[in-house]
Parts: C-alpha cells; sequence; structure tokens
C-alpha cells in the first residue's frame, strides 16, 4: 500500500539515503527500527512529503505520490515533540484538519469529541497543550492526525521525547490502538525493544540503506547479517562467529564441538545468571537458568565447556 | 558598604540624567495651570501636527510590520543565496544618521534628481510633503518589527506548520492560522516599538519636510518650532504628549516582553 | 481502552529550529525574496548608495576639500572626541548601573528598570527641550551648560543610557554564581573576584554596548540641537553641520561629511560583530 522504489536522497554531501525499496502491506504496523543518522526520519518525511527524493518514486495506494505536496497525500503524521498549535484548545487543534475542510460544525464537534474519548482527554477538550503532560500532549497529537481519517499514519520517533514509564505504556497503547483502527500505520524509532514489541514486521535500516525486512521473530531468529543481529539483541562471540548468549550451552565435560573457556565471573541478575569467560583469549559471555547455574557451580578459574546450541530451523510465527 | 555606595551613585546617575529632566517637563507643562496646558494642546497648529504625526507614522508601521514579517520568515525558516547579506541590510538603518537618512532621501527622489523628476511630471511628490516623511520614517524603523519576531519564529521551529501541511492547510492557511497565532506576542511588541519610533522620528522628518508650518510639520517638528519661537508653552504641552506616549510604550513593551518567551 | 497512567511534567522541551534542507525553493520564496530587496532598494540602499555617489561629485580632491573644510572639520572634531567620551563613560557607568539593576534591590527597582529604556522611546527633540531646562539659563539646578561642550556631553550621554545596560544586564542576569563561589573558596576576595572572574565574561557585552553608544552617538542629531546653539566651530556636531549645508543647498559637502558618518558606523558595526563573534566563541 506504501511503496517506495528505487528512493535517494542526500543532503548536501551526506546521502541521507541511497536506492530504497520497501513495501509497506495495507494496515499493517510498520516500524522502521535502525541507529541514529541511518535514514528512517528521511524516509518517513519523504513518504509524507515534507521532503522531496532526489531520485525514485512513492506510491500511496496505488497512485504515484512522489510530486504531491503533503497537503494532498491525506497521511497523519505524529511529530517527536508533538507540534501541538500552543495557541489553540486541545479540542480545536483535534478539529483543525476538519476545520480545513470546512466540514459542518456540527459534524466537526461530534468527531472530536470521538476522538478526544478515544485518545482519553475528553476532559482536557478546553485545556490548551502547555497544561497537559508530555504523553497527554502525544495522545492529542494522535487524535488530530486520525480525525480526517488519512489513509496512512506516520509517526517520527513518537515517544521520544517522554519518561521511560510514559513510553512503555504508550507503545503498548498504541498498539491496541491500531488494533481498534487499523489504519496503516509506520513509525519510526531507534530502540529495538520498541520495535519488537509494537510492530507487525520492522524494516531495519542503517548508513541510509534497508539491511532487511520481517517480522520481530524473522529478525530476531534469521538475522541477515552481523549488524542486524547485533541491533536487534544480545550477542557475544565464539570464535569469530556472532551467537546469541542464551543459544550457549555450558557443560562440566568436553564434549563435540565444544570449546573450553576459563570462567571469570558469575553474576546472578535475576532470574537468569551471566556467566563471563574467557575463549582463545577473547572475552565471551553465556546467559543460563539458575537451575543450570547451580548445577555447574562456576567459580572464576573454573574451566567449562561451550557449544552453540543449533536450532533446527523452526517456522516462525 | 560597596553596595550601598554602588547603588547610590547608579540612581543619582540616573536621577540628574533621566529623571529630573523628564519630571520638568511635567512641571513646565502645568506650571501655569492645567487651562492653559491643555488650550496649548488643542490649538489648530497642533491637532494638525498630532494629525500630520499619525498619517505619516501609521502607514510607516503598517509598511514596516508586512516587510518585517516577510522578511523574518525569510532569514529564518529558508536558506538562500545572499541571507547573510539580507541579514546585515536589514540592521543598516540602525547606523545611519537621522539626517544623513533625510540627504539620502532627498538626493533620490528631490525634484531635481532622475528618479525624483520622473515622478514629478506625473504629479506625485515624494520631498517636502507626507509621502517623503513616509519612507523616512520607514527607513529609521525599519529593523524594528524583523528583530521582535525572528527570535520567536525560530524558537518554536517549523513543525507546526508542517504538521498544518499534513493536516491539508495550503502554506497561506498554516501561516495564517498556526504562524501568525503563534507570534502574535512578538509581532505586537515589534509593532509598538515601532510606533514609538515612529512617533518620535525628528531628524530625518526635519530634513525630508521642509517643515512646513501647518502643512508638512509633525509634532516632533512643532516642538522645536514652537520653541524657537519663544512660544514655550506649546512646546511643553506638546513634549509632554509625546513623554507620556513614550511612557506609555514603555508600559506596554514590559508587559508584552517577557511573553516573547512563554508561547 | 484504558488509558495510560502518566507523571506530569515529563517532558523535554525544544522542538528542533529549522528547516530548510530539503524543502523544494518554491516560486513563493523567490517572489518573497524580489519583493524584499526591492523594498529595501528603494528606501536604504539607492538612497544610501546616491550620498556616496554625491560625496563623489568632486573627485577625491572634492570630497577632501568638503570633509577638511574648517567648519566640518570642526564638527567632525568635536564629534568624535565627544563620542569616545561619551562611550568611556557609559562603558563604566552602564556597567555599574546595570549592576545594582542585577545584584540590588531596593524600593521602586522596577520603576528605575523601566525608565532606563526611555531615551529609546522619548523623541531626540524632546530630550534636547528638557535638557536645556534643567542645565540651561534657566535651571533650577542654577547651573548653565548652554552653548557649551559639556551641554552637548550631557545630551549624548542621555540618549545613548541604556546601550551598555541592556547589553550588559542579560549577561550578568546569566553568570553561574558557582564560578563566584569557587573563587572565594579558593581565597579570592570581592574585588578580586569581580576583576579576575566576572569583568572578563562581561567584557563582550561590555564592549558591545559601548560600540553601539559610540555609533549612536556619533549620528545624534535632535537631541544636541537646542541646548548646544549650534555653534560653529564650538558646539555643532557633525549632523547638525550636515543639516546646516543642506539647508544652504550645498547638498555635495552635506554628503561628504554624510559619508564619513557611513564609514565611522559601519567600521563600529563590523568591530561590534567581531566582539559579540569573540564573545560566543569564549561561551
Amino acid at each position: 500500500m506504501i511503496r517506495t522504489t528505487h528512493v535517494s536522497k542526500s543532503f548536501g554531501t551526506f546521502a541521507a539515503l541511497t536506492d530504497v525499496s520497501v513495501d509497506i502491506p495495507t494496515g499493517s504496523l510498520t516500524a522502521l527500527l535502525g541507529p541514529s543518522g541511518g535514514g528512517k526520519s528521511t524516509l518517513l518525511r519523504i513518504i509524507a512529503g515534507l521532503e522531496t527524493p532526489d531520485s525514485g518514486s512513492i506510491e500511496i495506494a496505488g497512485a504515484d505520490s512522489t510530486k504531491m505536496s503533503p497537503q494532498r497525500r491525506n497521511v497523519g503524521f505524529v511529530f517527536q515533540h508533538y507540534a501541538a498549535f500552543k495557541h489553540m484548545t486541545v479540542a480545536n487543534n483535534v478539529a483543525f484538519g476538519l476545520k480545513i475542510r470546512k466540514r459542518p460544525k456540527a459534524e466537526i464537534n461530534k468527531r472530536v469529541e470521538e476522538l478526544l474519548e478515544l485518545v482519553h482527554l475528553e476532559q482536557f477538550a478546553h485545556r490548551y497543550p502547555a497544561q497537559l503532560s508530555g504523553g497527554q500532549r502525544q495522545r492529542m497529537a494522535l487524535a488530530r492526525a486520525l480525525a480526517v481519517e488519512p489513509q496512512v499514519l506516520l509517526l517520527d520517533e513518537p515517544f521520544g521525547a517522554l519518561d521511560a514509564q510514559v513510553r512503555k505504556e504508550l507503545r503498548a497503547w498504541l498498539r491496541r490502538l491500531h488494533d481498534e483502527v487499523h489504519v496503516t500505520t509506520v513509525f519510526v524509532t531507534h530502540d529495538q525493544e520498541e520495535a519488537m514489541e509494537v510492530a507487525d514486521s520492522i524494516v531495519v535500516m542503517a548508513e541510509g540503506q534497508v539491511k532487511q525486512v520481517g517480522t520481530p521473530d524473522e529478525l530476531y531468529e534469521q538475522p541477515a547479517s552481523d549488524f542486524v543481529m547485533s541491533f536487534l539483541g544480545p550477542v557475544t562471540k565464539l570464535r569469530g562467529r556472532l551467537v546469541r548468549p542464551h543459544d550457549l550451552v555450558l557443560t562440566a565435560e568436553a564434549s563435540d564441538g565444544a570449546v573450553p573457556a576459563i570462567v571469570d565471573r558469575v553474576v546472578r541478575l535475576g532470574f537468569e545468571v551471566r556467566v563471563d569467560a574467557t575463549v582463545d583469549g577473547e572475552p565471551i559471555w553465556a546467559q543460563v537458568t539458575r537451575y543450570r547455574a547451580q548445577l555447574l557451580d562456576l567459580r572464576p578459574g573454573d574451566t567449562v565447556y561451550v557449544r552453540v546450541l543449533e536450532r533446527v530451523d523452526a517456522p516462525v510465527g | 558598604m560597596a553596595r550601598v555606595s554602588l547603588r547610590l551613585v547608579a540612581l543619582a546617575y540616573l536621577l540628574f540624567l533621566l529623571v529630573l529632566p523628564v519630571g520638568l517637563i511635567c512641571f513646565r507643562t502645568f506650571e501655569h495651570g492645567v487651562g492653559p496646558a491643555i488650550d496649548a494642546l488643542t490649538s489648530p497648529s497642533a491637532l494638525h501636527a498630532f494629525q500630520v504625526t499619525l498619517e505619516v507614522a501609521i502607514p510607516a508601521v503598517l509598511a514596516n510590520t508586512v516587510f518585517g514579517v516577510g522578511v523574518a520568515i525569510l532569514l529564518v525558516r529558508h536558506r538562500f543565496l545572499g541571507r547573510r547579506v539580507l541579514d546585515a541590510l536589514v540592521d543598516l538603518p540602525v547606523a545611519v544618521s537621522p539626517v544623513v537618512v533625510g540627504l539620502a532621501l532627498i538626493l533620490v527622489y528631490g525634484k531635481f534628481e532622475p528618479i525624483g523628476k520622473w515622478l514629478d511630471q506625473r504629479g506625485i511628490e515624494i520631498i517636502f510633503s507626507i509621502p517623503g516623511m513616509v519612507l523616512a520614517t520607514i527607513f529609521v524603523a525599519l529593523p524594528l518589527v524583523v528583530r521582535a519576531i525572528a527570535p520567536v519564529l525560530e524558537e518554536i521551529g517549523i513543525e507546526q506548520e508542517q504538521a498544518a501541511w499534513t493536516l491539508g492547510a495550503t502554506s497561506w492557511q498554516a501561516f495564517r492560522r498556526v504562524t501568525i497565532p503563534a507570534i502574535r506576542w512578538a509581532l505586537a511588541y515589534g509593532m509598538v516599538l515601532s510606533l514609538a519610533r515612529s512617533l518620535g522620528e525628528y531628524g530625518a522628518v526635519a530634513v525630508v519636510s521642509g517643515n512646513l508650518v501647518d502643512q508638512t510639520q509633525t509634532l516632533t517638528l512643532f516642538v522645536q518650532e514652537r520653541y524657537q519661537n519663544f512660544d514655550q508653552p506649546a512646546a511643553y504641552a506638546a513634549s509632554f504628549a509625546l513623554a507620556v506616549i513614550a511612557v506609555c510604550t514603555l508600559l506596554l513593551i514590559n508587559l508584552l516582553r517577557p511573553k516573547e518567551g512563554t508561547r | 481502552m484504558a488509558a495510560p497512567s502518566e507523571e506530569a511534567g515529563a517532558v523535554t522541551s525544544a522542538p528542533p529550529a529549522v528547516s530548510g534542507g530539503g524543502r523544494r525553493p518554491s516560486l513563493g520564496v523567490g517572489l518573497g525574496i524580489g519583493l524584499a530587496t526591492i523594498y529595501l532598494s528603494l528606501i536604504v540602499l539607492i538612497p544610501l548608495a546616491a550620498v556616496v555617489w554625491r560625496s563623489s561629485e568632486g573627485g577625491w580632491s572634492g570630497f577632501w576639500d568638503a570633509v577638511t573644510s574648517p567648519e566640518s572639520a570642526a564638527a567632525l572634531k568635536l564629534t568624535i572626541v565627544a563620542s569616545i567620551l561619551v562611550a568611556i563613560i557609559n562603558l563604566v557607568m552602564g556597567t555599574l548601573i546595570a549592576w545594582v539593576l542585577v545584584r540590588d534591590s531596593f524600593p521602586g527597582k522596577k520603576v528605575v528598570e523601566m525608565l532606563i529604556d526611555l531615551p529609546f522611546a522619548l523623541p531626540t527633540i524632546v530630550a534636547g527641550l528638557v535638557l536645556l531646562e534643567l542645565y540651561g539659563a534657566n535651571s533650577p539646578l542654577h547651573v548653565n551648560l548652554a552653548f557649551s561642550r559639556a551641554g552637548v556631553l550631557v545630551a549624548l550621554l542621555f540618549v545613548t543610557l541604556p546601550f551598555v545596560v541592556r547589553t550588559v544586564q542579560p549577561v550578568l542576569l546569566e553568570l553561574d554564581p558557582q564560578m563566584e563561589e569557587a573563587a572565594a573558596s579558593l581565597g579570592a576576595r570581592r574585588f578580586t573576584t569581580f576583576r579576575r572572574i566576572i569583568l572578563p565574561s562581561l567584557l563582550p557585552a561590555m564592549l558591545s554596548g559601548t560600540a553601539l553608544a559610540f555609533a549612536r552617538s556619533m549620528s545624534e542629531f535632535g537631541s544636541t540641537v537646542l541646548i548646544s546653539g549650534n555653534i560653529p566651530f564650538h558646539t555643532e556636531v557633525a549632523a547638525v553641520n550636515i543639516f546646516g549645508q543642506i539647508e544652504s543647498d550645498n547638498t555635495t559637502g552635506a554628503a561628504a561629511v554624510s559619508t564619513v558618518l557611513l564609514v565611522v558606523a559601519l567600521v563600529a558595526l563590523v568591530l561590534l560583530s567581531l566582539v559579540q563573534r569573540w564573545g560566543s566563541r569564549r561561551g
């Protein structure tokens, strides 16, 4: 439903996007995930029409939107710093798009009421954004974007300016909102936990290029590169190969394919235990259950045998 | 000990330089009673001078407001070749002596100069009449609105406007419904400063107006002409009126100034 | 769907400043630049160019003769010397007043604070009038500065009062008190702290304000007209000299002296921006 084809964009000598082609399915909740400067926000803004690509095309719902102004694209956009209309009440903020479209007053009032109920800001209708907390402002921004029934909803690091606790809550709330409203939604984040928790599908981007596209499980289990693997979860290196620390099996006796390691530290982290060790002079860490750790009863200086748990390619999802 | 003596020195300096002179206007104006003062202020010449002042100041403020908003947006929201030059040029009027302003305008728009002659042939008089005085006033107050709103435009950023675009507003609609309301206090502040400057201009309009009594005499020119014709009461009354306007301006800008930062 | 609970005030401010990169340069912007250029040209640029042009009418020798003519030269000399004097006085008094306004408190301070801007708001001719009344022949204080250079000085001090105060005040307000506390804990006494810690931080602002005061003083006209009597060779300032030459239809001479003033003002502004850049580099 959103299709970007061979999109490139540079700012001066800095290449923000290089030949990016991505399809975003209708009705999905997709995350553009990657480190800062990777091009995700640029791509989002190009989809919205707030930037124009140097080359390539954008198609939204089948229509070529590359040269369309943001006004005509009917995309809702939510900014990291809310972009609230500070001089208007919450209700007028939400009503803005409808007023521009000159809808009848009664219709506007009804729709604003609906949306404020949806985002649980009914009692703030006549307050000003300055009187709201950050999370409330962002919910208002969402209501405002949804008011005009956009075909696409775009969010640019929507929770980046909020406290950790509020971020977690709004994350879950966004997921539930999407389940109710079903608009094609794309959001940008550099937080892999956020992407994994919220999105149906994730587009990993770095250095202006798409590194991998897939569901959270696919990306976690079958990362296409070392970069994607280390970005999406904990990694450690065993003899030059990247593995997940919880995929390492520790045994007291040598076995086929197991490598000897000298234990450096054993740290209990709640439910799990982290074992720091050295293999051939290189540091490595493994994550084992407390049960396993108890069984092995490791002390610093002990020798333990490490091998990688090979997973049969289990069907995902 | 040092604190008190510093305070005394500062206050004494301000007393003799600022407070006493201003206090004196009030005293001299009403020295012979309120009646004569009011008479002097409402004489036909005085009223006419006041009218001319408004005829000159108001168009100047309006012109500079439109210019100010446009240029502030250009400077803050866009990058283009010559932006730094425009930025510096806007501040230029501050450095020019009012008399030089007058001279400069005469040399271009005077009847014997190329542009002036061309206009004169079409019946348009600039120098020695109101339009020239408006130009002079525009010149001296040029930077005020720009410099008042540019920092606020910078501070609020472009995102509100971008949000408005994504919601379907055209550039003009976004400007009218989002940009202007967002800067309204800073805009008011700039306009008040501009008006005060325009009402109080003396040197530039003195040169450009030819000071034709009852025709091109503003209130400031009235003060000087009456004083030099030994009509002190009229001069003081007009000075008092101008001082009152100045103090009102001070009050207004004090009210408006803090608000720039909050919204 | 339940509403998430939140802690109030969990917010960072500051939206990104400005766009620019990526926005297609549009017709509207081009039109805007064009209109702004026309406005500036018609009102500021062409007129000022005309002044410089007219002053060059007699070539270098004509220009030089006009500028060094006895009356004009005296006026320029008086103006420059007076402006330097005024700048220095403002440097000291302006900083002092800013200090008192920021660090001290006394009843009526708010009123004083507001009054500082009065010279900005009051028409110069009115200032001239009241200074003449207070310090002239009819002075209630029994001083008579009329027709004297001291009178000119007082008028210039009046109109330049706010400059140094208003540039130094914000810097004083922003000063980190912990710097002074650190100095005190290291054994520095009040004056030493002032001299070695505070003054260097204030210096860029002090110099900025002084440059502005100097430029303003060079170009001042209205406030000196009444109190000085405009006596050539004695109390006639450059701007008054120019005015006189315009009245006598000697526009070339007027333009020449005007060009000198413009150059001096330009130099002052350039120095000002250099000082500001130096100041901002030191943080």
